[in-house]
């Protein structure tokens, strides 16, 4: 500690500490433009100029460490003329053209002007001219207002992990800008605009939409991915404008990914469903649809339902829940469906296994909180792609490498490119990852002096490839970690969990964790837990989202979801839609293929029109307002489904007000112990592969829900290519494949084909196609599947 | 892109310094691969920084930075007149105006047939002899436009 005296008052602060983190604790302003809290000190803008007793000349406040005794003055003439002059010499080249910048309003320099500019510039020479780039969909760039503060490039180098934007040139020349003018690909890149402290970096979306005081605030909660970050949606006269983010310590902590910041599009987009439509005309008038008031629809959904009923029973309706759907939604949907005697309820469209449902309780939350990502000390990723399934989460994970040297290994079947160093990345196939795991336990059960229990030893029967000592020295180094660091996880990604066996990668994860004290960590999509949490699985006897499309039912209700594209396995799900005699979709969004096989279509509103409770990896409970009202016709899903259980006939939907369906939800699973590994899992291995190459797919960042899917600035950028067909250098040159050609997909077991243009992928393994799934092109595929190429 | 003995160089550089302080490298490895092909395109800086492993445009900051690096074709040899304030005093502008006449291109251009590139520099820090100029790697001091012609002569 040291005492320093500020402006004449005495502070108590860190030694060693930069001043300027001191005065702002204490609520002492100093002007500053390069200087962020979570970037590296640059000082390289000087506004932050301050009089220090003794020091010959001002000091930076941003670079000045504090040493006991200090006397600062961060208002006196020597200060206030320092930081007026470097004003004067930072506007000089600057255009000062607020009134056609959408940073004015809410800009740093143009508030710091106010404050320490004069009224009149006295540079009449010429000023410097940049041309500006276009460096991709989502950022707009007017590099004239650039003033050299580095942050942007700072951002991109030290937290978002790929230096993308750079400072080339020198002095005068110096141009902020990307390498070759290329794009900027990171899937949490519009944190520049946020830290960009002039109008050079801003939203390409919400270009010239409004002024930032027009602009009302709405806290809210972003319904993406298991984070649950805290944003806040802004909107102009009822309409959604831009999004930005709430800082959270615990959470998101300042930053969003940029699916966060520009889904809104989506909810603006004239892809939305406004009215309510079913089906009952002559089919050569737009396939029988027509728009109908909300008393006809919801009869007519309602009679459809009963009639299906009545003339089968309850088992012969599934129900289907996106996975972003808020708690009240989860809860009032499987209410319905258990009202209608069905217990055939799902919110899991990723997933293929299920066989632990009943054996343990997977509760799919994380036991290691968010905030301690950043302080591990070793880490194990199993089938993820961290990086673009939960882009916050991978953001601490560097930190934790950076701050902590943590090290963070791969067990995974594609070389995904990261944002952060990897100790060890062991690549191998969907074929043996099971086993890759099941080795993995037994180097644990080694060094830890425990038996492996014996159907995981069987599984870990070394094959071929583990004769390679250099793969096996990788494993027993991983084992190594989990075992003798301090703060460990394991983390179970997207890829693990849709894996045909699943729940034998989770059986062996969880054993693991149990012998080393690793933090067993299962990641799941959007709002799953809250899914969980509000029973938004099969019930009793019930059927999973598998067998639910296996079995053809005869009705279906969807609530936010389009199976066709949201489920892994596209074709059997479009299948079962279209054998079913009933169909209810409630949606936000249209879609041509749901019109193939729906009966009524209802909208409802998107996630910035209606409040609900959202409930993250780590079981944090937050709640979303509205920022908007519905729009049109459309209405709040859980209003949808109460009054659609009123019109059944139904007793129990009967709440007035959200709060009334909150507290009907018991949160008591959230509290539940650590999940222990269970005795006798079922352990056979469903994924088989015995000719053709395996078929690699995970679902692309900007096609996992129709919201993202509509979102027009996300889906052009390089995080959402064309599905194609990617193979490695080496096997494109085994197969006599080049680039772009076109092939002919075949699935070995003969079921489905498709033509899909051949890229070169050298994520893909050898042996391995990557296919992605979230397409209509890759639906006729299925999931999990060895597939064959052929010339097209 | 790089002949096996400017990667065997830059290997050397770079077992200089520390294995967690590649960077450190960056300068040497762009100006070996510069002497390999006279001048740093976008693709060999971008090739560079794949060595280095940094990312391309914190190579290219770098190129861009330095005058002595050189971002588009130079000729095959390369003049760089000091008109900075000892030279000018000793008569640089002769040396400059000399050099124009005879080369018969302008400062920041080369000639015709590719022998000669001729750059305006700051300091070389030769001052003693001003006024002075550096072709290719060599010093040239005190001169008079009859040395430049010798050393015009002499080039090849
Ligand atoms: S673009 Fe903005 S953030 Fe980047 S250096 Fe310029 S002023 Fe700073
Ligand atoms: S904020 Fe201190 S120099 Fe920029
Ligand atoms: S001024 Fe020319 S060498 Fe110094």
């Amino acid at each position: 500690m040291a005492t320093i005296e500020v402006d004449g008052k005495t502070l108590e602060v860190e030694a060693g500490e930069m001043l300027i983190k001191a005065t702002d604790k204490a609520g002492i302003y100093i002007p500053r433009f390069c200087y962020h809290d979570k970037l590296s000190v640059a000082a390289n803008c000087r506004m932050c100029l301050v009089e220090v007793e003794k020091a010959p000349k001002p000091l930076p406040a941003c670079a000045t460490p504090i040493m006991d005794g200090m006397k600062v003055f961060t208002k006196s003439k020597l200060a206030r003329e320092a930081q007026k002059g470097t004003m004067e010499f930072l506007l000089i080249n600057h255009p000062l053209d607020c009134p056609v910048c959408d940073q004015g309003g809410e800009c740093p320099l143009q508030d710091q002007a106010l404050g320490y500019g004069k009224d009149e510039s006295r540079f009449l020479e010429r000023k410097r001219v940049v041309a500006s780039h276009d460096i991709g969909p989502l950022v707009a760039t007017e590099m004239t207002r650039c003033i050299h503060c580095t942050r942007c490039v700072r951002y991109g180098e030290e937290v978002a992990g790929i230096m993308e934007m750079g400072a080339p040139g020198r002095g005068e020349y110096t141009q902020i800008g990307t390498f070759l003018n290329q794009s900027v690909d990171s899937e949490v890149s519009g944190n520049m605009i946020d830290l960009c402290p002039v109008g050079a970096l801003t939203s390409k979306p919400y270009r010239f939409a409004a002024r930032s005081w027009e602009l009302q605030s709405h806290a809210s909660i972003s319904p993406h991915d298991c984070v649950g970050t805290n944003i806040n949606v802004q909107t102009l006269r009822d309409q959604v404008e831009r999004v930005l983010p709430i800082e959270n310590t615990e959470v998101n902590d300042c930053w969003i990914a940029d699916r966060d910041r520009y889904s809104y599009e989506a909810v603006n987009s004239d892809q939305r469903l406004t009215v309510p439509m079913i089906r009952d005309g002559n089919p050569e008038n737009d396939g029988g649809w027509r728009e109908v008031n909300w008393e006809s629809a919801l009869k007519y959904a309602a009679a459809g339902l009963l009639t299906v009923i009545e003339s089968s029973s309850g088992n012969h309706v599934g129900g289907l829940a996106s996975a972003s759907s808020t708690l009240e939604e989860f809860h009032l949907f499987q209410k319905l469906l258990q009202a209608m005697g069905s217990s055939n309820i799902d919110h899991r469209l990723q997933q293929l296994d299920f066989r632990d449902d009943s054996t343990a309780s997977r509760f799919p939350i994380s036991q290691l909180p968010i905030a301690d990502f950043s302080n591990l000390d070793a880490g194990l990723l199993i089938g993820s792609n961290i990086r673009k399934e939960q882009p916050l989460l991978s953001l601490r994970l560097r930190e934790a490498t950076l701050k902590n040297q943590a090290q963070i290994n791969v067990i995974g079947v594609m070389d995904y490119e990261m944002n952060f160093d990897l100790a060890q990345n062991i690549v191998s196939n969907p074929a043996s990852l099971v086993n890759e795991i099941a080795l993995l336990a037994v180097e644990v059960s080694k060094l830890k002096e425990n038996d492996v229990p014996e159907q995981i030893a069987l599984l870990a029967s070394p094959n071929e490839q583990y004769n390679d000592t250099q793969h096996l020295a990788a494993i027993s180094n991983i084992a190594n970690q989990l075992c003798s660091k301090e703060q460990t996880m394991v983390t179970l990604g997207a890829i693990a969990q849709q894996h045909k066996d699943a729940s034998v990668i989770r059986f062996i994860a969880q054993w693991i964790c149990d012998i080393t004290d690793a933090r067993m960590v299962i990641l799941p999509p959007a709002n799953s837990v809250a899914g969980w949490v509000a029973n938004c699985t099969p019930g009793e006897a019930g059927k999973n989202t598998v067998d639910m499309l296996a079995a053809k039912l005869k009705a279906y209700v969807l609530l936010g979801c389009e199976p066709e594209l949201d489920h892994i396995d596209g074709q059997s799900a479009m299948n079962a839609m279209l054998a079913a005699d009933f169909v209810l979709q409630i949606s936000a969004f249209k879609s041509s293929n749901v019109m193939k096989y729906a009966d009524v279509i209802l909208p409802m509103a998107a996630f910035t029109e209606a409040a609900g409770t959202y409930v993250n990896c780590e079981g944090r409970v937050q709640k979303s307002s509205v920022a908007a009202p519905p729009k049109e016709e459309s209405r709040p899903a859980w209003k949808i489904l109460r009054v659609l259980g009123n019109f059944m006939e139904f007793s129990g939907f009967d709440q007035i007000t959200l709060d009334d369906v909150t507290s009907e939800v018991s949160f008591e699973n959230l509290s539940s112990p650590k999940g222990k590994t269970q005795e006798n899992s079922d352990t056979t291995i469903h994924y088989h592969h015995t000719r053709g190459l395996q078929r690699i797919s995970d679902t692309p960042m900007y096609r996992a829900e129709a919201t993202l899917r509509n979102a027009k600035a996300l889906q052009k950028t390089a995080d959402n290519p064309p599905p194609a067909a990617g193979l490695n250098a080496k096997m494109m040159e085994k197969y006599g494949f080049s680039d772009s050609d076109l092939t002919l997909v075949v699935t070995t077991n003969g079921e489905g084909n498709t033509v899909l243009p051949i890229r070169l992928d050298n994520r893909v393994p050898n042996d391995c196609v990557y296919i992605s799934a979230g397409h209509l092109e890759t639906a006729p595929l299925g999931a999990d599947t060895s597939v064959s190429l052929e010339k097209a | 892109m790089l002949s096996d003995t400017s990667l065997r160089e830059i290997q050397h550089e770079l077992s200089k310094y520390p294995a967690d302080r590649r960077q450190s490298a960056l300068m040497a490895a762009l100006r070996i691969a510069q002497d390999e092909h006279g001048w740093l395109s976008e693709p060999l800086i971008e090739y560079v920084a794949g060595v280095i492993r940094v990312p391309p445009v914190r190579a290219y900051e770098v190129a861009s930075f330095y005058s002595m690096y050189e971002l588009k074709p130079v000729g095959r040899n390369k003049i760089c007149v000091c008109t900075n304030i000892s030279c000018m005093l000793r008569g640089s502008d002769e040396v400059v105006e000399h050099l124009n006449k005879r080369l018969g291109i302008g400062l920041g251009e080369t000639t015709a047939d590719g022998k000669v590139t001729l750059k305006e520099v700051e300091c070389l820090a030769a001052c003693a002899g001003a006024p002075m100029m550096q072709v290719n790697r060599d010093y040239f001091e005190n001169l008079t436009p009859q040395s430049i012609d010798e050393i015009l002569d002499s080039l090849s």
